[in-house]
């Protein structure tokens, strides 16, 4: 193939970064509703976790404690599922979150016009567009729900920990709590990409000659 | 020996539709540029220099004619092609510079490499070669934020050069520099035609661009007015002072 043109993965990789460095206050602005959405599914999940834990642990008063903190169990439960009206609230708050993440990476676009224009200009192909922004936003799903889920995790072990009492600690749940936070990563993560697939087809699409025309 | 076409452009007309009115901004241009040659399109703003300028560039198709690089018909290269004839074959260099703003003034230069497929340590000392040249030196790892107006364009001169091109298309290179950065702009892209034999077509409004350039064209009203050669050139300018 003479006529190659190229833009290795570790270069991308270093633009996306760069990008998001330059832009950082824009894209911390982008990530925290990611933050708060993963945050609250992580919250949801690892209540539960713990409520969980402590029915396994077979003390007798778990059950009066659970109750007491809200919980909808009665003698013979010994599966603690998230209930319908919990379910709602987190698809909401993720619903909400993803088009915040779309609106925010419209903009970004938009503001990009230029830049993208002259990338193409210079040689630059649909799909390079394309993955510096889907790049980017793995970064930046990934930052946004690592640190979603410590929160939530977080936060739940210290609301539990008033609400259900320290027997909690006896009965710490680590393996559900990371399967939780690892649920929690991959929802925000794919969130973060769902919200980007528009933005960056929309930049990648876009003739060269559009973007120099616009003025700013 | 007859020199080289390079860019052939004929019977090229470009419409916009504007919804209830359609704008005929090109009304049939047909022109033969040369290799190595300097050439400035002069022309009135609206006269459609620059829209002819983005059909010579491949960045805008025209409604009807053909524009030929290289004897290739550009309108029937694919998005992989025409990425290349952008990449390799060509250079922009803009009025408002068009650097990429979180890049610096080096990374700017190496992209285009990268995109041609060249080796990060290549690209890096081509690249610091190439700003030494345009003057830059010790400034590579400045933003475009960081450098005036002058040395923008120098970066965008550079980055132009980037691929060695056989064409490099300026878009009125000194609409947003003063006059004395704007001709050593000027000086700068015609020192390096020459020495590189690069054909250098720039679209401009700035009379400073005449005293260097070896061919003119004239455009008004979507039309070639006049095609004037160097020779003829000095007798005009002449005679205006």
């Amino acid at each position: 193939m003479k006529r190659l043109i190229a833009l290795p993965f570790r270069k991308s990789l270093e633009i996306a970064f760069q990008s998001i460095r330059v832009r950082f206050f824009r894209s911390l602005v982008t990530t925290t509703s990611l933050v708060l959405a993963v945050a609250f599914l992580c919250y949801m999940q690892a209540c539960n976790d713990f409520a969980q834990a402590l029915l396994n642990s077979g003390d007798i008063n778990s059950y009066q404690v659970l109750v007491k903190a809200g919980y909808d169990v009665s003698f013979g439960t010994d599966v603690i599922a998230s209930s319908a009206k919990q379910r709602w609230i987190v698809t909401l708050s993720l619903l909400v979150c993803i088009v915040g993440i779309i609106n925010a990476q419209l903009m970004s676009v938009t503001e990009r016009f230029r830049e993208i224009g002259t990338m193409k200009c210079l040689g630059a192909l649909d799909r390079f567009i394309v993955r510096l922004f889907v790049l980017e936003a793995l970064m930046q799903g990934l930052a946004g729900s690592l640190a979603g889920a410590l929160l939530g995790v977080l936060s739940a072990t210290i609301s539990s920990a008033f609400t259900l009492g320290i027997s909690i600690f006896s009965s710490f749940p680590w393996l559900a709590l990371v399967s939780s936070m690892l649920l929690s990563v991959i929802v925000g993560t794919s969130l973060s990409l769902i919200g980007v697939i528009y933005p960056a087809i929309l930049a990648a699409r876009m003739q060269p000659v559009e973007a120099m025309r616009l003025e700013h | 020996m007859t020199e080289k076409t390079i860019v052939r452009v004929s019977g090229v007309t470009k419409n916009f539709d504007l919804g209830k009115i359609v704008v005929e901004v090109l009304k049939g241009i047909d022109l033969e540029i040369e290799e190595g040659k300097y050439l400035s399109i002069m022309g009135p703003s609206g006269s459609g220099k620059s829209t002819l300028f983005n059909m010579i560039g491949g960045l805008d198709k025209p409604t009807s004619g053909k524009v030929f690089i290289d004897e290739v018909d550009i309108a029937q290269l694919d998005a992989y092609e025409l990425a290349w004839l952008r990449c390799r074959k060509i250079g922009y260099i803009f009025q408002t510079f068009n650097l990429i703003p979180v890049m610096t003034a080096l990374e700017n230069v190496t992209l285009p490499m990268t995109f041609a497929g060249m080796s990060n340590d290549d690209a890096v000392t081509h690249g610091m070669t190439l700003l030494k040249q345009v003057g830059l030196e010790g400034r590579h790892s400045h933003k475009p934020t960081e450098l005036s107006g002058g040395q923008q364009q120098r970066v965008a001169v550079a980055r132009a050069l980037a691929n060695s091109p056989a064409i490099i298309l300026a878009d009125e290179p000194t609409g947003n520099l003063d006059l004395k950065t704007g001709e050593d702009i000027i000086d700068l892209l015609k020192e390096l035609s020459s020495e590189r034999k690069v054909t250098v077509i720039s679209a401009t409004h700035d009379y400073k661009m005449l005293n260097v350039s070896d061919q003119v064209i004239w455009i008004r009203d979507g039309k070639v007015e006049k095609i004037q050669e160097r020779s003829e050139l000095e007798i005009t300018t002449g005679g205006l002072e």
